[in-house]
């Protein structure tokens, strides 16, 4: 489970993430249990904002007359 | 004479049946202008329609108007579908509406009336063709003008809310005669060629006729055909077109759209945020509670005072070990009693009595045997008897016992005849007890034994 956390998406890492809260929060889970859980919550979060975090430069592109992508900004047009 | 005459009311009824029976009637589409509108209080809506050279009166219930767009006015331009039927009280032909719009539009109003109608009967708008968009997107395509206010709407939206998704921007043209053409191809490139989430498809307002190819059979079709799940965006808030229709989710105007398609990352960070908080706040009450706990026992009796609790389980040990003990032998005893029990009635049950019974019918069979074998024998002694005294009483020897001889001549032959005998020759008779020599004195042959 802590190995895969590059490969999870964020939504799997908010749903793990939502699970464990829920989990720990009905007070059931044996102390060890708790704190892995408690452990592994805060590296999804952490995964979890990251992915939130991690803006590329470009993200919007266009398909030119030719097929191909390139890279599209709005011309702002004053008004 | 007086049969002649009927009675209004059997001709309005044949009239009502001969307008009944038209099916051109019961749908009618119809274009006019709305004269002595009448608003009834009761819901209800009583008008004419009219143009230049005629009118019809015309009512539309509150169930069928409660609908309308708009509000129905004296000189107004319509565009209405109903049945004509007849009011047998008035004996008043009219149009019962069902559906009204305000004309201007004309001919593609119909179109759009009549399209939608199809395709909602082929089942293109069902709720469960409907496909869900994706909590958090990782591809949109966007179709539509590179130029218009549209895409920009777009494109700052997902921006501000969510700026970690890419976006492919499919330019098409938005009206015009090849606008369904274009729109359709770009649909269908972003089903084989992208690996797109989310399609966004729409352009900005104007006018019906710039709308119109969100209209086209064509282009709701590859909506409805779309693998991947498709947002709709056409116009403005009042604005609706076939492809809304068809779409998986239809946005009021692009920048809605953009918003349906994606979350909003601030709320996603406030939502970990919150996550983490409660997380922590939970590891921190499990904590107190175990310490709780861990104190609680510690100030347990057992905690403080354990050899009172030693002995009160050696005590509990001895009498555990007394019942057990106890118990085994009640155990043993059962057991036994049972094995002896099987023991009693495997022996009744047992082959002995069979081997006696055999062993009797044995015994008398060998008797029987026994007897039955000396009856042969001695049934076979007495028969041997018998034919051994037969066998002596036809031996020659034994009839010369009683007194016969057989004389043998000379040469040793027997003499059957008297006439195999001459006088003077010698002859030996054997008779019982050995032989005599004899010389035959005289030869003497009886008369009538003769030839």
């Amino acid at each position: 489970m802590t190995e895969s956390k590059e490969e999870l998406s964020f939504e799997q890492a908010m749903d793990q993430l939502e699970d464990l809260v829920e989990k720990l929060e009905t007070g059931e889970v044996p102390l060890e249990k708790a704190i892995q859980y408690y452990q592994e919550g805060m590296k999804l979060s952490k995964v979890c904002n990251e992915k939130l975090g991690n803006v590329e430069k470009q993200m919007q592109q266009i398909m030119n007359e030719h097929g191909e992508f390139e890279p599209f900004s709005i011309q702002e047009e004053d008004s | 004479m007086n049969d002649q005459y009927l009675t209004v009311t059997a001709l309005t009824k044949y009239i009502k049946r001969k307008l009944s029976s038209d099916q051109h009637l019961k749908n009618v589409w119809l274009r006019g202008e709305i004269s002595n509108f009448k608003h009834h209080s009761r819901g209800h809506m009583y008008l004419s329609l009219k143009d230049e050279q005629a009118r019809i009166q015309a009512v539309m219930f509150a169930g069928n108007n409660r609908n309308l767009k708009f509000t129905p006015e004296n000189g107004m331009n319509v565009l209405v579908r109903g049945e004509i039927n007849v009011y047998e009280p008035m004996g008043q032909y009219q149009l019962y509406i069902q559906d009204m719009q305000p004309d201007g539009i004309g001919a593609l109003y119909l179109a759009f009336e009549q399209l939608k109608e199809k395709l909602g009967k082929e089942g293109l708008f069902s709720v469960e063709r409907k496909k869900a968009i994706p909590t958090y997107p990782n591809h949109i395509a966007v179709i539509t003008s590179p130029t218009g206010a549209a895409v920009r709407d777009v494109l700052t939206t997902i921006k501000r809310r969510y700026p970690i998704v890419p976006v492919s921007i499919l330019p098409v043209l938005v009206q015009g005669d090849r606008a369904p053409f274009s729109i359709v191809r770009a649909i269908e490139y972003a089903n084989e060629k992208l690996d797109a989430d989310v399609l966004i498809v729409g352009r900005g307002g104007g006018s019906i006729e710039d709308l119109w190819a969100f209209n086209e059979e064509v282009v709701a079709r590859a909506i409805a055909n779309s693998r991947i799940p498709v947002i709709s965006a056409v116009g403005h808030e009042t604005d609706t077109t076939i492809s809304d229709f068809v779409a998986d989710i239809r946005a009021a105007t692009p920048t809605g759209a953009a918003e349906l398609a994606v979350p909003s990352i601030i709320e996603l960070q406030e939502q970990i945020q919150s996550l983490k908080h409660r997380i922590r706040r939970a590891m921190e009450t499990k904590q107190t509670s175990e310490r709780q706990r861990l104190f609680r026992l510690e100030k347990s009796y057992a905690f403080k005072y354990p050899e009172q609790l030693m002995k009160q389980k050696e005590q509990d040990l001895d009498r555990l070990l007394e019942r057990l003990s106890k118990q085994m032998v009640i155990h043993h005893e059962q057991r036994r009693e049972k094995v002896s029990n099987l023991q009693n009635r495997l022996f009744v049950q047992g082959p002995g009595a069979q081997i006696k019974e055999g062993r009797h019918r044995l015994q008398s069979n060998t008797k029987q045997l026994h007897a039955r074998f000396e009856d042969v024998r001695n049934a076979k002694r007495d028969q041997f008897r018998v034919n051994l005294e037969k066998l002596s009483l036809l031996n020659p020897l034994e009839i010369m016992k009683r007194g016969y001889a057989i004389p043998f001549s000379e040469k040793g032959e027997v003499i059957k005849k008297v006439s195999q005998v001459k006088k003077g020759s010698n002859l030996s008779l054997k008779m019982h007890g050995g032989s005599v020599d004899c010389n035959v004195l005289d030869v003497e042959e009886d008369k009538h034994d003769r030839e």
